[in-house]
């Protein structure tokens, strides 16, 4: 809460100094979408993770403009790619003639409350899956299809097609048991100060969020939103692409998407978000 | 070709440098407080220069986290570190090169990026390509473009 204030107060003697900034954020908007699903975006941090008092999500933090795209489904870009989405749901692939609704049938029914749920352990394969290794273990393995590539196009559609019909629904991602290993690996990566700039990101997402880096307003960097339709580059963007381009910008040798370092990473930043509602696809900049 | 070289060791000696010149980064000697009493480079730095380096994302961009009301013709001045409005009431050169330098050796854990540090990265990168770094790294800044700062920041008083 400290950083909170902190960051108001030096907001507000940089604006009297007459300085430029970015459209800044209104904390205060509630976001409800297609005014029937009410998102949490504040709200108390899991009691593991020690140095936030709050977790907030990252649509806080955007502009008002911003904001508002993901308040509608018809404004919202990301809508575009769930219905793309659902088209590769339905479309057969593979030597097994089969998609995916020859087994999971109404994707509104079967994959309701996936999403929230995932990184998780899959105990016949003895691994934490993250949704992406899921779909392309169901490819592969059931479908004969070849797999979607990790960050591709095809992949964060169907992330979001998934995703979607968890909306609303809190984040609860499991920390303990079989994937706790895999838990504290991610934990050491988030505190990690890596590249040419020594940078973790925990330096800017936990120590810094709500200030301004440049014209770019420092969110917590939750990844409830995930996949996330960027104004930047106008299209959908997964999880694994944007670790790699946040490790990149610290001039790190970046891990590769769907590396166990990723995967590790995901998890952690997964929990620390438990709570929050699953916002996919969401609107950022 | 073989003038240069000589050039260097004339302005060295001239200088009373005890090292090469310029200093690479692992010869630095901070004091206690994390200051660099000598300069660089034996060369006065260039205030004006300086400021480019400050406001140019890939050289120091140091306004991307740093306000800066001297520099208030150029957008977008962050809020992660203190603002820099009369750093040289604060600081003396020595400190101030040690603290563009590497603030870490000031303020042990503080976010800012070390600007003239050659090694001791863990995964360094080839600049902003995220592929793995080719060999040792050059620091961010040249001596020179330290030594500019510091000439800058030493005119911000209040």
């Amino acid at each position: 809460m400290t950083i909170h204030v902190a960051t108001r107060a030096t907001t507000g003697i940089a604006l009297a100094a007459g300085l430029a900034f970015a459209a800044t954020a209104d904390e205060t908007a509630n976001l409800i979408v297609n005014e029937e699903i009410e998102m949490v975006t504040h709200t108390a941090a899991p009691a593991h993770v020690e140095n936030l008092d709050e977790i907030v999500s990252g649509w806080v933090f955007r502009s008002a403009e911003t904001q508002s795209l993901q308040m509608d489904d018809f404004d919202n870009p990301g809508m575009i790619f769930v219905d793309q989405g659902m088209d590769q749901w339905n479309e057969v692939a593979g030597t097994a003639g089969n998609s995916c609704a020859t087994c999971h049938e109404d994707v509104a029914v079967t994959m309701a409350g996936v999403r929230s749920v995932y990184p998780k352990w899959n105990e016949e394969a003895g691994e934490v899956r993250t949704l992406a290794m899921q779909i392309n273990d169901c490819r592969e393995n059931q479908m004969g299809a070849e797999p979607y590539k990790y960050t591709g196009g095809e992949m964060a559609n169907m992330e979001a097609l998934i995703s979607v019909q968890s909306r609303g629904m809190p984040v609860d991602v499991a920390i303990d048991g079989p994937v706790q290993a895999t838990w504290e690996a991610g934990k050491e990566l988030y505190y990690t100060r890596t590249g040419q700039l020594e940078l973790s990101c925990a330096n800017c997402h936990e120590d810094n969020y709500g200030n301004m880096i440049r014209a770019d307003h420092l969110s917590q960097g939750q990844i409830n939103g995930f996949p996330v339709y960027r104004l930047k580059n106008a299209k959908l963007n997964t999880a694994h692409a944007r670790f790699k381009g946040c490790v990149r910008d610290t001039r790190a040798e970046t891990y590769k998407p769907g590396s166990d370092e990723f995967v590790a990473l995901e998890l952690y930043v997964a929990s620390r978000g438990n709570g929050l509602s699953v916002e996919a696809p969401s609107v950022r900049n | 070709m073989r003038l240069i070289p000589t050039a260097l060791a004339v302005a060295a000696l001239a200088t009373g440098a005890a090292f090469a010149n310029p200093v690479k980064p692992a010869e630095i000697q901070f004091d206690d407080y994390g200051a660099i009493a000598t300069s660089l480079t034996g060369v006065a730095g260039d205030a004006a220069n300086g400021r480019d380096v400050m406001i140019t994302r890939s050289k120091g961009n140091c306004v991307a986290c740093h306000a800066v009301t001297a520099l208030a013709d150029i957008p977008f001045h962050g809020e992660v570190g203190p603002t820099l409005d009369g750093a040289a009431d604060r600081w003396g050169e020595a400190d101030l090169r040690g603290l563009v330098a590497n603030a870490k050796m000031t303020f042990e854990g503080t976010i800012m990026p070390a600007f003239y540090k050659g090694s001791g990265y863990i995964r360094p990168g080839d600049g902003y390509t995220g592929d793995a770094a080719v060999g040792e790294l050059p620091p961010i800044l040249t001596a020179q473009e330290i030594e500019d700062v510091v000439a800058y920041l030493l005119t911000l008083k209040e």
